[in-house]
């Protein structure tokens, strides 16, 4: 080392830039001033927050905070519900989702889903799989063969069910569906999964093994997911935000959430105490 | 993160969990701060008896660093703490080794005052020993002081009486060393002396320590080495 090189002190580096920090991101989707409300209830208050691509956003907070809402905002999931009312922007890639001529079944495709219950169709493993890509049109054997293949083994689930592609997906135990169900939304190539409770109905082995792959998608896709298992957004996210009462009340590396939080709202609530 | 705020969780099983090794904590401190009087007085007065009681208190302050372990490592697998929770844990980890070793150098120190009540010799050092004694001692107890109430500005003024310390400690060295170079018949003796200073110099060093995990604890601010201005701004330094 050469003795003219400045010695850092620990002080000198901020915790949060140890784990990386937002400024330094790229950013897949941008939420600006977001109002959502069910009828006069408003369920999300000026949201405003980047979520970085190729990372693992967590949001936490308690029931009914506005997690999930603001999630299924991402894929337009709240347009199916009639009372429901926006203002505000979501962005990906430069462009409002909420724009006029945006085609939403296309927005779909590049924001997939998954369910906090696993919903497999009542379809072989193979079909469940090809799903999206039939729709897309794409009827080719050996082109499916190959997406049915890669999307399995992405979401490592390939050695399991190798040898019986064709049998009933509603046959497999709950983890394995759960997997499924992400190898079928990663099968039409999607920019962002949005994960919504993935592993609330699962037992704890198989809760590890989603853990495990979702560090592994997050090579290729950008996720996000709602939990509300604090310990699990802990273990699998780089990046965490916490709600309350439809207000973003702090979005921070998940290091710095977790060990120490700006806000007392966050502290109360990650620490377990009356908020 | 406040005082206040440690006793507000959800569950009172873990608050009386976290409040237990807090406690203990300041069981252990209390224990290691009487181990370091007597220890001073049985050198100062060449009582061998005070001494030996400053050595067998050891025992319970190990064995309380044993304890005290165990109940953090069984907070971590069972409530897996966050935020202040877990700073709370890692700063006790961290504080009980201090203290430990605070009671390792009383020990120390109580060994010297057996040897040294043996000893025929001149008594003129020990009131510089008394004098950086009563300094250190002050330091400890303030220690422990700013741990219970979290009190941060009080954790900078012992952190910064450190200083005083170290040169009290120097001004002990050199005094030694006329004295042997004037008397080399004193020099078994002298040389005794000068353990016991440096015994009391690392309590200094430990108590400093200690002090920064309460800075760490309540500010979330790692400030080990760092210089003590650095430690003061980190610990005025709000959120």
């Amino acid at each position: 080392m050469s003795n003219t090189q400045t010695i850092k002190t620990n002080l000198d580096v901020p915790t949060s830039s140890r784990s990386g920090s937002l400024q330094d991101e790229d950013i897949a989707l941008t939420v600006r001033d977001f109002n959502l409300f069910y009828g006069d209830k408003q369920a999300l208050k000026s949201v405003e927050m980047d979520i970085p691509r190729h990372r693992v956003t967590a949001f936490i907070g308690p029931s009914g905070c506005g997690k999930s809402t603001l999630l299924r905002c991402f894929n337009r999931m709240n347009d199916l519900i009639d009372t429901v009312n926006i203002q505000g922007n979501i962005e990906l890639d430069g462009q409002n989702i909420y724009d006029k001529s945006v085609n939403v079944v296309d927005l779909r495709r590049r924001i997939g889903m998954v369910f906090q219950r696993p919903n497999p169709f009542p379809k072989s493993i193979y079909e469940n799989v090809a799903y999206g890509l039939r729709l897309q049109g794409i009827n080719d054997r050996r082109t499916l063969d190959e997406a049915v293949e890669k999307s399995l083994r992405g979401a490592a689930l390939w050695d399991e069910v190798k040898d019986r592609l064709h049998d009933n997906a509603l046959g497999l135990s709950g983890g394995q569906q759960q997997r499924l169900v992400i190898a079928r939304a990663i099968a039409v190539e999607p920019e962002i999964l949005l994960l919504d409770e993935p592993a609330s109905a699962l037992d704890p082995i198989s809760t590890l093994k989603l853990e495990e792959l979702i560090y592994e998608l997050k090579k290729k896709y950008t996720i996000v997911i709602v939990t509300h298992n604090m310990q699990q957004a802990a273990r699998v996210s780089d990046y965490t935000a916490f709600m309350y009462l439809g207000e973003m009340i702090e979005f921070s590396d998940t290091n710095s959430i977790f060990t120490n939080p700006k806000q007392k709202k966050t502290e109360d609530y990650i620490t377990g105490r009356y908020g | 993160m406040e005082s206040k705020d440690l006793g507000h969780h959800i569950s009172q099983q873990y608050n009386a969990e976290l409040e237990d090794i807090r406690n203990k904590v300041l069981t252990m401190g209390g224990l290691v701060e009487q181990q370091l009087v007597d220890a001073t007085k049985a050198l100062v007065e060449g009582d061998s008896r005070l001494g030996e009681t400053a050595i067998t208190g050891d025992v319970k302050v190990n064995a309380l660093e044993v304890a005290i372990d165990e109940e953090c490592s069984q907070i971590l697998a069972r409530r897996q703490p966050t935020a202040s929770d877990l700073r709370l844990v890692v700063a006790i980890i961290k504080t009980i080794t201090d203290l430990e070793r605070i009671g390792d150098e009383a020990e120390k120190i109580g060994h010297l005052a057996v040897h040294l009540a043996g000893m025929e010799g001149n008594k003129q050092h020990f009131t510089a020993i008394s004098n950086i004694s009563e300094h250190v001692q002050g330091m400890v107890h303030d220690t422990l002081d700013a741990f219970a109430r979290l009190d941060v500005d009080l954790a900078v003024s012992v952190a910064k009486r450190d200083n005083n310390v170290d040169e009290k400690y120097n001004g002990i060295t050199r005094q030694l060393i006329t004295y042997m170079m004037e008397d080399p018949r004193s020099i078994t003796r002298s040389l005794d002396v000068m353990w016991a200073a440096r015994a009391l110099e690392r309590i200094g060093d430990h108590a400093k320590n200690i002090c920064e995990y309460v800075i760490y604890l309540v500010q979330g601010k790692d400030v080990r080495h760092t210089t003590i201005e650095q430690l003061e701004k980190a610990a005025r330094r709000n959120n």
